[in-house]
């Protein structure tokens, strides 16, 4: 089986083989039917994985995990000067208090020198957006670049839209090397300033360390929104206003981002989709397939229900998330500040597009060639016709059309299907009972 | 090899659903993208028709390592003009259609666009035959 992608390599869920008691609950929910239970433990194939993180959302058992740095990569001795660059998404979590300088305060509070906020790279990127769409002979309609799992999910299942993917950096590639720049002018060498990524998912905690569509990431650690959320609250719930520094960079367009269609209404994209939840993303881009939506200029697509103040490192529930994501934006409106966009991000300082195409991932699973894939295909279709079709999971697959692949390509046993063994052990106990019938011939006679 | 799916009369919904599932065995077989492009509108485009002009049908594909061949078949009310009904724009979609957004009068010409080889036969009262060959 051969994958040749770079972006399938790198990963941040994970199982947790002591506490997974392989149940079928994540198997028949993972979107890329990336899970099967071997040996009763539910093991991730990596090359299928897009790190949605629906698998960490639905193991009640919470065998599923995320691996991040942990609030303690901030007492790494490396880094002289510390810039935390925190995801919109992560000012939603606060339900009581809805100011942004109290978290940013408490970030820094925490042990961080400075901070960036993602939402104002997000307002940059927003700009390169328009200047793209304006661009004359440009594919239609062109796809947002933010959600990392979206990305990973079209180059998995659908490459012939890699090239409607727009072209623009992810916002936080723009602020941590912005972050990492203006560090710089203060007067610390590159590798003495270490920035750190506050991610609500999954998917963007492995795309900072390994971004796509560039070559390297100005991003040194990851922290989930989960994992600072309890020290953030119990800062915050200490901190005087009088004690708030000022330090929100008044991006309001760019914190819309955080919720579905924040993106497109920060650009003023009338002819525009705004689609979440991955199985409508599916559902959507098979239209753009089928050559349905070439008349609509931009998509955008979330992997999460609500965008990613629903994703799967945040605490708040996401519809609720995204209540809390407007109050914020209209107090944070409403407060004057000095600071404002003084620590604006100088224009060229950063690198707005993307450097590297993004290509579809080689998935050969089925064959090296037509011939051979053909051939397998027929074999999975004739497998797949013995099954009983109820997809019951009991084999260890999500479906009974997964499990006569993985009959054919994996070389399962057809009778990890208990349908299938049944049937087997009938065959044999039949052809047993037969068998005693039958009386050696030395034995007969009248 | 071969695959074969029925289109149901009437149901907008899930029309697509065929070409769908094809794309994916498409995908699955390492057909390249380009080529997936072509036959998943064109492959569209006629599922569509079979819905929106039609009573629903059937589908026969056949996927050999050099082409895909494609046969859609109703049992609807058939094409008068045929090169007529081949012209950019020209459509006797119902205002039903319309407001679910078909009926640009495009299929026909999108069909042959992306095709190797087109061919349809009709005959009124009878019903309508598509064909559609993309090579590989
Ligand atoms: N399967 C079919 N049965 C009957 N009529 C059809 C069928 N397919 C196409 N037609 C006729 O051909 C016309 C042009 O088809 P097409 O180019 O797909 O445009 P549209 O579907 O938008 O009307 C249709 O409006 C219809 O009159
Ligand atoms: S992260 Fe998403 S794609 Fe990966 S195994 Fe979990 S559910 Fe499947
Ligand atoms: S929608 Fe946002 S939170 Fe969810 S996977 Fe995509 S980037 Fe992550
Ligand atoms: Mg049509």
């Amino acid at each position: 089986m051969g994958y040749m992608n770079t972006m399938q390599k790198h990963h941040s869920v994970e199982l947790i083989p002591d506490k997974c008691i392989g149940c079928t609950d994540c198997i028949k929910r993972c979107p890329t039917e990336a899970i099967r239970v071997r040996n009763s433990k539910a093991t991730i194939d990596e090359n299928l994985c897009i790190d949605c993180g629906v698998c960490i959302r639905v193991c009640r058992n919470h065998a599923k995990r995320a691996v991040t740095n942990g609030l303690d990569v901030i007492n790494d001795k490396r880094f002289k000067y510390k810039v935390v660059i925190p995801a919109p998404s992560l000012y939603s979590q606060f339900l009581r208090n809805t100011s942004i300088n109290a978290v940013l305060t408490a970030l820094k509070r925490i042990g961080f020198d400075d901070v960036l906020e993602v939402s104002r790279a997000a307002e940059m990127v927003t700009e390169e957006t328009v200047k793209v769409l304006k661009e004359e002979a440009r594919l239609k309609p062109m796809i947002s670049s933010a959600c990392p799992a979206v990305i990973r999910l079209m180059a998995m299942r659908f490459p012939s839209l890699m090239d409607n993917i727009m072209p623009v950096a992810a916002p936080i590639d723009v602020a941590a090397s912005a972050a990492r720049r203006m560090a710089m002018r203060k007067g610390y060498k590159a590798d003495e300033v270490g920035v750190f990524f506050i991610s609500p998912c999954s998917a963007k905690a492995t795309a900072a360390m390994y971004p796509i569509g560039m070559e390297k990431s100005d991003v040194d650690g990851v922290i989930s929104i989960a994992d600072v959320y309890l020290p953030l609250r119990n800062i915050m719930a200490k901190l005087d206003p009088s004690e708030y520094e000022d330090l929100c960079q008044r991006s309001f367009e760019g914190m819309g981002w955080a919720a579905t269609g924040g993106e497109s209404a920060d650009a003023r994209i009338e002819n525009a989709i705004a689609v979440d939840g991955l199985e409508n993303v599916i559902r959507v881009l098979e239209q753009v397939e089928d050559g349905q939506l070439d008349d609509v200029d931009f998509i955008e697509a979330n992997a999460c229900m609500s965008g990613c103040v629903g994703g799967p490192l945040t605490v708040v529930n996401g519809y609720v998330a995204r209540n809390v994501l407007k109050k914020v934006r209209a107090n944070a409106a409403s407060i004057p500040t000095d600071r404002g966009r003084a620590v604006d991000i100088p224009k060229g300082s950063v690198n707005l597009r993307l450097t590297k195409k993004i290509s579809a991932a080689n998935l050969q699973r089925f064959g090296q060639d037509m011939g051979e894939a053909i051939k397998n295909m027929e074999d999975i279709e004739a497998i797949y016709a013995q099954l009983p079709h109820i997809d019951c999971g009991s084999c260890g697959a999500p479906n009974c059309n997964a499990f006569a692949e993985d009959v054919v390509l994996d070389g399962i046993p057809v009778e990890d299907c208990i349908f299938m063994m049944r049937r087997k052990v009938k065959e044999l106990a039949e052809e047993m009972a037969d068998l005693a019938k039958k009386m050696p011939q030395t034995m007969t006679g009248d | 090899m071969k695959l074969s799916y029925t289109v149901l009369e009437g149901e907008y919904a899930r029309a697509g659903e065929a070409s769908s599932a094809v794309k994916k065995v498409l995908k699955q077989l390492g057909v390249p993208a380009p080529v997936i492009r072509k036959i998943a509108i064109a492959m569209y485009e006629a599922e569509i028709n079979m819905v929106i002009h039609a009573n629903g049908g059937v589908v026969d594909v056949d996927i050999l390592p050099d082409k895909v061949f494609i046969q859609l078949t109703d049992t609807g009310p058939g094409i008068p003009d045929i090169e007529m009904a081949k012209r950019e724009g020209f459509s006797t979609a119902s205002d039903e259609a319309r407001d679910l957004g078909f009926g640009a009068g495009m299929g026909i010409p999108n069909m042959i666009r992306n095709s190797d080889f087109f061919n349809i036969k009709s005959e009124v009262g009878k019903g309508t035959t598509v064909e559609i060959a993309v090579n590989l």
